[in-house]
């Protein structure tokens, strides 16, 4: 239990707490940005921000990864299972996310298509070798946390010599997306929105390390620190960018050292190169096409690619002109800017991507923060 | 009489011979008592002077039907009994509908059956009329469980949603979330073990020692959605703002961790033997102390106040949270 309460204890919150008061300068504003879903329903849920200094202000990144599933490719998942003979086997919180004309997987499941939720990637595997009259495909989301994990399925795949199975792979990778922010018009020329620095997710560092940072601290001069997911990481990770801030200085720090190294793990890093390879542009929902941002399969691995296996297309939709998700994912606007939030716009019934899964910026202050006197 | 068979046939629903088998070998001898006459139609209850009748129905779809704690036919008594009890009622009687899937072992329904007479007995309420259907095969879950509950309580007892005010306070009889961690883990769909329990058991106790406070305002018993649900119906029928300290909210460690492990909130998830309770705050200590008695981990959790109507978690990190209405149920059929 210590694992649990010991990274959420109160007292040591509001030792954390005081330290920020007495280190934030009262002359200067922060912006810090969690960059991953994660952090971002930490926040909310433990109620972070209600023990920073006003001069704090978080902003609430891009990091969910149902989130940024541009919706022509979750419209092309939702065509396949519909398909006969397929099973689609799907992490959980995919099958609520509405494609284009409110469709969803679960709505297909309604209709009659075969799709399953599972908690861990290998088994789809299982389905596949049960069912051999049928096509299982699993539909791989997610950033660098998941995708060693369907690495080595398609490994698995291939050492079982199983034919009716493939992976629909839609794994984008974390720095693409931070450096998107910095180069996005808002942040580098208007000057509107400010980012001084970056909270980094921790699980995400475990497989790629901290590294991968590295380049744009110094490039963009913007300190960024990993963080764990506990409340108590989150706000320690606070202090240490406010200190570098302080200090004039831009570097990647480690909060997570009990989880995290420079260079991360090697044995995973080796599996997705193996597998995947980056594709030289992919489409994000909320942040547009983005250069090496995402993976593919690569070809000697291409039998079990679903993209060729059933020649999946996608069309590109038109999203709610009244969607402020692309602005709020840079931070340029909070959700409650947005018309749609908690009107047209909610959990049960989303519309833009932030409001889709439960990590979204938009979601989280529809759960935990609507009515409440210091939204925020 | 004794049931020869191993299964459920549809013959055990067709008022012949082999029903008549599963009635006389199997659910009579388990819940004899002097009022359930299987002779007659509709049985006769008799009414005490000065008390009023009070009649809850309520189904069980349980899935799995066995689960560490309790069966769906323990569970039927409890649910039953515990609606009854926060009404400020002492429950007598019950009435129960049994719906059997073609197929289905009879020794699992001996057991059922048996779970259900003892839990009964232990509340000390008999089952007066009853009936029996037989379904398909893939009709219906193994089995399903209907039951109506019958109590009587002392006219005039008043206990509303209504009657809350600003500066009431709430508690809860012990830990919360068991019943629904313990069922998700004995669905087996998560490759996790861990000695949970159902808290499946009779509040009458809890309810009784409460009935005797002055300034008992409202007893529910927070099954399905869990202490967020009725939290959410407190706030929504008295338009106040309900603040519940998280810190003081007792969770079992193993229910924490299987909520942390599979992404679940415990304040969402059912339980079947806890009662949450609403009294005037000058009279919150000795509602504790009577609490305590029959629930030693009973709890004060919070408080109502004047606002919007919404619930605040004041969480133990020190932050403050709105503890939002459950959207879509995560986990399917658990009572």
């Amino acid at each position: 239990m210590r694992y649990i309460r010991g990274f959420r204890d109160g007292a040591a919150a509001a030792a954390l707490s005081r330290r920020l008061v007495a280190d934030a300068d009262p002359g200067r504003q922060y912006h810090l940005m969690e960059f991953c879903g994660g952090h971002t329903h930490a926040i909310f849920r433990y109620g972070v921000q209600d023990l920073l200094p006003g001069n704090v202000h978080l902003v609430h990144g891009p990091g969910c990864p149902v989130c940024v599933l541009a919706v022509p490719r979750l419209d092309a998942a939702i065509e396949l299972c519909l398909r006969p003979g397929i099973t689609l086997v799907s992490y959980g919180d995919m099958l609520r996310v509405p494609g284009s004309r409110r469709r969803s997987l679960l709505k297909a499941r309604a209709q009659g298509a075969d799709v399953r939720m599972a908690y861990s990637a290998l088994e789809g595997l299982d389905i596949a070798a049960a069912h051999p009259d049928r096509q299982v495909v699993f539909f791989a989301i997610g950033f660098e946390t998941t995708t060693p994990a369907t690495a080595h399925l398609i490994l698995q795949a291939q050492r079982r010599g199983l034919t009716n199975f493939s992976v629909y792979c839609n794994h984008v990778v974390t720095p693409a997306a931070i450096q998107s922010i910095l180069d996005s018009p808002e942040v580098r020329e208007w000057g509107k929105v400010r980012v001084d620095g970056f909270i980094g997710p921790s699980h995400v560092s475990a497989v790629i390390g901290s590294g991968p940072y590295e380049f744009f601290a110094q490039e963009y001069r913007r300190p960024v620190v990993i963080a764990g997911f506990e409340p108590l990481d989150v706000l320690q990770a606070i202090l240490m960018l406010v200190r570098q801030l302080n200090a004039g200085r831009a570097s990647v720090e480690n909060q997570f050292t009990r989880g995290v190294t420079r260079l991360g793990n090697r044995k995973a890093q080796n599996l997705v190169a193996e597998v995947f390879e980056l594709r030289p542009q992919f489409e994000w929902r909320g942040l547009g096409e983005l250069p090496y941002s995402g993976l593919r399969i690569k070809s000697r691995y291409s039998d079990f690619d679903a993209e060729r296996r059933f020649d999946l297309t996608t069309h590109a939709v038109r999203e709610n002109a009244a969607c402020q998700c692309k602005a709020i994912i840079r931070g340029a606007k909070k959700p409650t800017d947005c018309a749609l939030f908690g009107t047209t716009c909610t959990p049960r019934d989303p519309i833009g991507s932030c409001m889709v899964s439960a990590e979204g910026a938009c979601a989280a202050y529809h759960q935990y923060r609507r009515g409440m006197a210091a939204a925020g | 009489m004794s049931v020869r068979d191993t299964h459920i046939s549809l013959g055990h629903g067709n008022g012949g011979r082999m029903m008549r088998e599963l009635i006389e070998g199997l659910f009579l001898p388990a819940l004899s008592n002097p009022q359930l006459d299987i002779g007659a139609d509709a049985v006769p209850l008799p009414l005490p002077a000065d008390r009023e009748l009070v009649v809850t129905t309520d189904g069980f779809t349980v899935k799995p039907l066995e689960f560490p704690g309790g069966n769906i036919g323990s569970l039927a008594v409890h649910g039953t009994v515990n609606d009854i009890a926060v009404s400020g009622a002492v429950p007598r009687f019950l009435t129960l509908s049994v719906f059997l899937e073609e197929g289905l072992e009879i020794a699992t329904l001996r057991r059922v059956i048996g779970a259900l007479a003892a839990a009964a007995q232990d509340c000390g309420v008999a089952v007066v009329a009853g009936d029996t259907k037989v379904l398909g095969r893939g009709d219906c879950d193994g089995m399903y469980l209907a039951a109506t509950g019958i109590g009587f309580r002392r006219r005039g007892t008043r206990l509303a949603m209504a009657d809350v005010r600003a500066g009431d306070r709430i508690l809860v009889s012990g830990p919360v979330g068991d019943h629904g961690a313990a069922v998700l883990l004995a669905r087996q769909e998560f490759g996790l073990q861990g000695d949970l329990r159902s808290d499946s058991a009779s509040v009458l106790p809890a309810a009784q020692a409460l009935l005797r406070v002055p300034g008992l305002r409202f007893m529910r018993d927070p099954t399905r959605g869990g202490l967020a649900t009725v939290a959410h119906e407190l706030a929504g029928a008295t338009g106040l703002t309900l603040s519940l300290s998280e810190e003081r909210i007792p969770v079992n460690e193993a229910v924490q961790s299987v909520c942390e492990l599979l992404g679940f909130d415990p304040l969402y998830l059912a339980c079947e033997g806890r009662l949450v309770a609403v009294v005037a705050a000058d009279a919150a200590d000795q509602a504790l102390h009577a609490l305590r008695a029959v629930a030693p981990q009973a709890a004060l959790i919070g408080q109502f106040t004047r606002g919007s109507a919404q619930v605040i978690l004041d969480t133990a990190f020190g932050g403050q949270r709105a503890l939002d209405e459950l959207q879509d149920d995560p986990l399917p059929r658990i009572c």
